[in-house]
């Protein structure tokens, strides 16, 4: 199980990573694409949609079931990975790089785990 | 409580997914639904189908209670033969569909569906008349499903060739499969070419073992209950609980070609007669708007909720999403535009002639 160390996680299985102005980019871990299986179709919000916490901006689906995908901030959506429409499969193959989408304008955050947090929690689900 | 199948260890071996199913602890998938269903498409699949139930018909009467219990005609099969059938009730709805075996014109095998194998027990005992007698052999029982083009190949590798059945539909029994005692049907729920072999439950993982070998070289591999199920609606064929149910008569379901009319008598048949031209008619649904219909998502002619998805999913060899619905007779046509909610969003669909695959 890949956990890269420089992200943040939910529990909900997105990874969040910050940048130096504060805007956050917002993908699925591994963990999550090992569950969901091989991804098909990928619906992604606009820019300039604007979601709170814990609010569900986007959904992924395998070729079994759909799957929310859950806001880990507040804020606005500043940039989407266009590229996903057409290679859903890519989340599967690399899902660190395969962000969904970058948000700014952030003013709140769900409680995030770290690298090592986010393993532990994963592994008391697989029990 | 879940079930094991006789093959439960050699899917956990295999790195089998394992899931709930009708009963079974079953593998969803080993390697992933695509490369799966892509396998049994372009080279060969192995699945593991013991949780199908198997009954027994047995006497003097067997074929008279076949053609009372089935709305299919039974009297023209040789022995060996195999026939699709729904088995309907007294109102003409499906109480599931089976495959029946002829081994003799005494004794015919029902391969039933694993969730509605106590079901069908009982109903086919309840209406079991004259000299027959029932028994369900299914946990004795294991039953592997070779498929695709290459299932012919691998199959020579094992089986000799006077227990490879050439027909479709037409089964061997009593085949030595390298010590094996085994049926070798020409049949399965893929729409591609290929055998299932029923063996019995102690076998299980040694035929699993021996016939995944003998497959290598072809490019088989252990596939699960995730691609089964996007061959089987890729192919159009219909599923227990999605586009059959009890209150769905086989005409409904496109079943016309399975029900013989002509025939003295079938349970069903009166309600049938009554109930004359359906209503609703399953389609094929190709989705053309961006996203996937799935089961339950309702269908929209305008802002007019016409019918409902039974089965949809994105098909990998078609690479396409597709879905089939239950729809009035009059939106039955192919070309017809709907819509279809999925989530909150409506999104457009056609109405198109099934299959969606057809093996070439």
């Amino acid at each position: 199980m890949n956990i890269p160390e420089n992200m943040c996680y939910t529990k909900s299985h997105e990874w969040v990573k910050f940048a130096d102005d504060g805007s956050a980019t917002v993908g699925l871990t591994d963990y999550a694409q090992r569950e969901l299986g091989d991804l098909v179709f990928v619906n992604l919000p606009m820019a300039g949609d604007t979601f709170a916490a814990g609010d569900t901006f986007a959904d992924v689906e395998s070729v079994k079931a759909v799957s929310d995908v859950y806001s880990p901030v507040t804020g606005v959506v500043a940039d989407v990975n266009e590229e996903l429409a057409d290679a859903p499969q890519t989340i599967n193959e690399a899902p660190y790089e395969a962000w969904l989408v970058r948000f700014d304008e952030i003013t709140d955050q769900e409680d995030l785990l770290t690298a090592e947090e986010y393993a532990a929690f994963v592994e008391s689900e697989q029990k | 409580m879940e079930l094991k199948t006789p093959l439960y260890d050699c899917h956990v071996a295999a790195g089998g997914k394992i899931v709930p199913f009708a009963g079974y602890l079953l593998p969803v998938q080993y390697t992933g639904v695509i490369k799966e269903h892509m396998a049994v498409r372009t080279a060969c699949g192995l699945f593991d189908v013991s949780h199908m139930g198997e009954f027994l018909i047995k006497g003097a009467d067997a074929l008279a209670n076949v053609q009372n219990l089935f709305c299919n005609d039974f009297t023209n099969m040789y022995d060996g033969q195999v026939r699709y059938s729904p088995m309907l009730n007294g109102q003409g709805g499906i109480v599931d569909d089976v495959l029946i075996y002829k081994i003799s014109g005494e004794e015919y095998m029902l391969v039933v569906n694993a969730a509605n194998r106590h079901k069908d027990a009982e109903w086919v005992q309840r209406n079991l008349t004259g000299n027959a007698d029932f028994e369900d052999i299914s946990d004795s029982i294991a039953q592997l499903a070779l498929q695709g083009p290459k299932a012919k190949e691998i199959a020579a590798k094992v089986v000799p060739a006077e227990g490879i059945p050439t027909k479709y539909y037409s089964f061997v029994k009593d085949v030595d499969v390298q010590g094996i005692k085994c049926t070798v049907s020409r049949t399965g729920y893929t729409g591609e070419f290929g055998y299932e072999f029923y063996c019995a439950a102690e076998d299980g993982p040694k035929l699993w073992d021996l016939l995944l070998k003998a497959g290598e070289e072809y490019g088989l591999i252990p596939c699960g209950l995730g691609a089964r199920d996007t061959l089987r609606l890729e192919a159009a064929m219909p599923l227990y609980g999605h586009e059959l149910a009890d209150d769905i008569t086989p005409f409904e379901a496109g079943l016309d070609f399975f029900v013989k009319l002509e025939k003295d008598h079938f349970i069903g048949m009166d309600a049938l007669l009554i109930k004359g031209e359906p209503k609703r008619i399953r389609v094929g649904l190709k989705i053309t708007g961006r996203g996937i219909a799935r089961e339950h998502c309702d269908v929209y002619n305008g802002d007019e909720k016409i019918g409902v998805v039974t089965s949809g999913t994105h098909c990998p060899y078609l690479n396409a999403p597709v879905a089939m619905a239950m729809v009035p007779t009059k939106y039955a046509e192919a070309g017809t535009q709907v819509k279809v909610d999925v989530r909150g969003r409506r999104i457009a669909a056609e109405v198109v002639p099934l299959p969606f695959y057809k093996r070439s």
